[in-house]
């Protein structure tokens, strides 16, 4: 058995599950959602256990496929957020079968599992054929996902911005594939990072084919100027489906970043100062437009959307940030450390906004006035998961930052350090008006807001992680240590 | 196993147990006093001794390296004294009030006593950040004025604090890449100061450096001109924040101006344009701030401007960098978080009983309640320098360490400075006896009563007047703490 089979087995249990749902129509909910989660569960358990190498993989697969730390830190990051994301859709089932056609939910239980599937494969890729396959995996259940709560006009809203601007992009993506193709006459990324550190290989043709592939993807990772579709389609989707997109699919798009700016951006690159500049000026406008228009949003959901697109700004930043003349600190796994610890917060907060759904409450700041009356603990995990995204120390979201600013500081970028600057200070306010109508007590007497003990066990988790990661990050260091041992070794 | 990280741990243990159902009165209390306790403990241990003791240190990442190491010096143990003082007067005077006032007074308390006693850059800012967020959240949610106004007064701290807050991330971000020697970035204090030692920086950049660490940490002490946010805060406070936060947690800045910025970069405060800036900005302190003082019209405004103005003083002995000014800054720091903290106080209790603080509606109040008009006036009398009182040796020491190179007929613009700022000490007299005669002696003001409160109540406040009779009396009893230079040659 290989990492392979995992993955293909996870492809197969959700195609499985969408035949079972079709063929059996009367099979419950509950059942099909605990089958995928028992499912995701066990391949994430039993990723543990088959062996990590690129060797163990079946031969038709390895000229496209490689395992490197890279790619399995990726691949259990997909299925920890995969299981999360069926068991919130599992907890928000009844609020969110009210929105979709004859009260079914079969689909989010089973697309996910192939989108699952598609990012793992993602984070393996070799190339660029094998990104674009699996990216359109991934995009393609997202546009049924996003548009799952058919009766609710937001939701639909939502689905089509997301297909038109998605489609808009993949044909971006492709066509920077092209060119990249046209300058260096291959696809892999091994090939191109060779290719581009030929002096002889046409500089304006690579380039212009680098900068359109990474306009394509920065729709997918919402960098600025592409990130317009973001709100409307963050504040329209099922919240569980927010929080797959924030998550699950932002790590995605930044796993194939990574490959290919590590091809783009490699040692003797014609073409990596020009990119370079490129992501600092994209994270900088990134870091700025999606923190300054959050500060004046009213709703939450909405204002979460905003700030994903600032945290992809920093995570852009801190790709600009090739590897330190001085210190052992690599943009790729300051990149891993800052998704890693982005998971649990971001997670942590749509599960409060769904359980606030599923209580009957709406999204805006002025329903959460008074939380803190109707649900101490709720208040507290979701003051935790706040703070943390706001990035005050001793939460997890603290230390990203932190190796974001001295990675420009050390680089000496201060242009795109005072942005991030300004936008960790708007970040502040923007969290803490919300922390704030929490804990603000006048005229607050609705009734108490429950949920299930499975839930407070999972948030509680969450934020304990949280907190533990804060003041110990050491479990994260394997992540940090950059190992280019790996990276090269094929 | 330091008994330092039991004296932080403590406090914010203590915060969980209560926001978990235990009783808050107690569990608040005797936490706070088994950590007065463990601090005195470590007095009496530190006493004689010089450099950093108790240090233990737990590393929690390894590249970039950082660790939850905590060390205390002379310095260190002076703030976590007055921490706990003012920890335990605060708790002790809260009155009839939700759990939420004592679990944020121990989180205030124990993120000073984390700032203070760790030695990794990383912690001592982390843990100022944590003890900033319930100062915010009080004020907001339970200061005494309207809510839109209180809510207002606490955005104006948040933003203040908040950007300078950053700012401060920034210049210590560029001490951590400037200092950290070999291949591995480190937050320990005492591996940046070595590196400081061996490889110093050139003087212009030092100059740089420190101005950007002069400017966060500055906001955080409410330098002018970004000291706007601090009046109207400490006015709209609780009372036990108002204590906190006044006399404890806006020690910080200045305590991170002398145990970071001076000994990594000691040439970064002479070099001419910073100097001159930072007088500049601390005669502001002074001097503005204490004609706006004179005209404040209520109690709790009267003392959260003279808060800020005698903030000057302290930049003061910062600016002049020499060692007795450095240990006469430390001790004012101290004597000004104590009698503030008493002042605050009692200035609470007097509106819970009054319901207001405006002079020209109070007098008289000594025929009623002689022990309270006692009490008062040792903060009084502090705040203007009495000798006798702690403030007085911490500011004669800072006067005269700015001459310690005198020469005749060539005064420094640090020693005019110290002559324009001496009439700081008349307008603190004015204020401060004007206050104490409007409020206590005339004629009793009609309609309003007060009585003396009953003696448990007394004793936070007694406590720390008899602090500052004793450690005005005998200022080498903090002296002694400090034997090892401040700034290392």
């Amino acid at each position: 058995m290989s990492v392979f089979t995992i993955e293909a087995g996870l492809a197969l249990l959700g195609l499985a599950l969408l035949l079972l749902e079709a063929f059996k129509p009367d099979i419950s909910r509950r059942t099909l959602g605990l089958t995928a989660i028992a499912g995701t569960t066990l391949a994430l358990v039993l990723f543990f256990f088959v062996p990590h190498d690129t060797a163990s993989l079946p031969g038709f697969i390895q000229p496209w496929h490689q395992l490197d730390s890279l790619a399995l830190f990726y691949k259990g990051f997909a299925l920890v957020i995969t299981i999360l994301v069926l068991w919130l859709t599992l907890e928000c089932a009844p609020y969110l079968t009210r929105f979709t056609v004859d009260g079914k939910l079969a689909e989010m239980f089973s697309l996910p599992l192939i989108v699952c599937a598609g990012m793992m494969w993602m984070a393996s890729a070799r190339d660029l054929v094998t990104v674009f396959v699996t990216l359109e995996l991934v995009t393609v259940s997202f546009y049924v996902l996003v548009a799952f709560a058919r009766k609710s006009a937001f939701s639909l809203e939502a689905g089509v911005k997301y297909l038109i601007l998605g489609a808009l992009s993949t044909g971006v993506l492709v066509y920077g594939i092209a060119w990249i193709y046209g300058a260096t006459g291959t696809m892999s990324f091994d090939g191109i990072a060779k290719a581009l550190a030929n002096p002889a290989t046409s500089k304006t043709t690579a380039l212009f084919g680098a900068a359109v592939l990474l306009c394509g993807l920065g729709f997918k990772v919402a960098a600025a100027p592409f990130h317009m579709w973001v709100p409307d389609v963050y504040q329209g989707a099922p919240t569980p489906v927010t929080a797959f997109l924030s998550v699950g699919s932002k790590a995605a798009g930044f796993v194939v970043l990574t490959r290919a700016l590590n091809a783009f951006m490699a040692e003797g690159s014609i073409i990596g100062s020009e990119i370079q500049a490129f992501l600092l000026v994209i994270g900088s406008l990134t870091v700025l437009l999606g923190s300054l228009p959050a500060m004046f949003q009213t709703s939450v959901k909405r204002l979460l959307a905003y700030s994903s697109i600032s945290h992809a700004g920093y995570l852009l930043l801190a790709l600009a940030c090739r590897e330190s003349a001085r210190f052992d600190l690599s943009s790729s796994s300051v990149v891993a450390f800052y998704l890693a610890t982005y998971l649990p917060m971001t997670v942590l907060g749509f599960l409060g906004l769904g359980l606030m759904r599923a209580n009957g409450l709406g999204e805006d700041i002025k329903d959460f006035t008074g939380l803190a009356k109707r649900n101490p603990l709720l208040a507290l995990l979701m003051t935790i998961s706040f703070a943390s995204l706001a990035g005050l120390p001793l939460t997890a979201g603290f230390l990203g930052k932190l190796f974001v600013f001295l990675g420009l500081a050390d680089h000496g970028y201060w242009g795109a350090l005072i942005c991030a600057i300004i936008a960790a200070a708007a970040g502040f306010y923007y969290y803490f008006k919300t922390i704030l109508a929490m804990y603000t007590t006048e005229g607050t007497d609705v009734p108490s807001l429950t949920f299930s003990g499975l839930a407070k066990a999972v948030a509680g988790a969450l934020a304990l992680i949280i907190l533990i990661l804060g003041v110990y990050p050491k479990p994260l260091q394997k992540v940090l240590t950059p190992d280019r041992a790996a990276v090269v070794a094929k | 196993m330091s008994v330092l990280e039991l004296i932080i741990a403590l406090p914010l243990l203590a915060a969980l147990a209560v926001g978990l159902g235990a009783p808050a009165r107690a569990a608040s209390l005797g936490a706070t006093f088994i950590n007065l306790i463990l601090v005195l403990y470590t007095t009496v241990q530190y006493w004689g001794k010089t450099g950093l003791a108790f240090t233990y240190s737990r590393p929690i990442l390894e590249n970039p390296s950082l660790s939850f190491a905590v060390g205390a010096d002379g310095i260190s143990i002076i703030l976590a004294l007055l921490t706990t003082l003012v920890m335990l007067a605060a708790i002790w005077q809260i009155h009839d009030r939700p759990a939420i006032f004592y679990i944020s007074s121990l989180l205030i308390g124990g993120g000073a006593l984390g700032a203070f006693l760790t030695t990794d850059v990383f912690f001592i800012y982390a843990f100022h950040e944590l003890a900033l967020i319930p100062t915010f959240l009080m004020i907001a949610l339970h200061g005494r004025a309207e809510p839109a106004h209180r809510k207002a007064v606490a955005w104006k701290a948040t933003i203040y604090l908040g950007v300078g807050s950053l700012v401060l991330l920034a210049g210590l971000v560029w001490l951590v890449l400037e200092f950290s020697g070999g291949s591995k970035l480190t937050f320990d204090l005492e591996a940046l100061r070595n590196q400081a030692r061996l490889n110093p920086l050139p003087d212009a950049k030092q100059a740089q450096i420190f101005f950007v660490l002069l400017l966060g940490f500055g906001s955080l002490v409410s330098l002018f001109p970004f000291h706007s946010w601090a009046a109207p805060a400490y006015a709209t406070a609780p009372t036990p924040v108002a204590m906190l936060h006044s006399g404890v947690l806006k020690k910080f800045g200045l305590y991170g101006l002398i145990r970071i910025a001076l000994p990594l970069l000691p040439h970064g405060v002479h070099v001419e344009w910073v100097q001159n800036a930072l007088l500049l900005m601390l005669l502001g302190n002074i001097l503005v701030m204490g004609l706006v003082t004179i005209h404040a019209n209520r109690l709790d405004d009267t003392l959260a401007n003279s808060s800020v103005m005698h903030m000057g003083y302290i930049f003061l002995g910062i600016a002049a960098g020499t060692e007795i000014a450095l240990k006469g800054a430390v001790i004012l720091m101290f004597a000004h978080g104590i009698s503030i903290a008493l002042l605050f106080g009692l200035c609470g209790r007097m509106r819970n009983q009054l319901g207001t603080l405006e002079y020209n509606k109070l007098g008289g109040l000594a025929s009623h309640a002689p022990a309270f008009t006692v009490l008062f006036a040792f903060g009084t009398f502090a705040s203007i320098g009495l000798p006798g009182l702690t403030n007085f040796a911490g500011e004669v020491m800072i006067f005269l360490g700015n001459f310690t190179e005198f020469k005749a007929g060539a005064l420094t613009n640090l020693q005019w400075t110290v002559i324009v700022a001496l009439w700081g000490v008349v307008m603190s007299a004015v204020y401060m006896l004007r206050a104490y005669r409007g409020i206590f002696h005339g004629s009793p003001a009609t309609g309003l009563f007060m009585i003396d409160p009953a003696f448990s109540q007394r004793v936070p406040f007694i406590m720390l007047a008899a602090t500052l009779l004793v450690t005005g009396c005998c200022p080498w009893l903090l002296l002694n703490l400090m034997k090892s230079a401040v700034v290392l040659p």
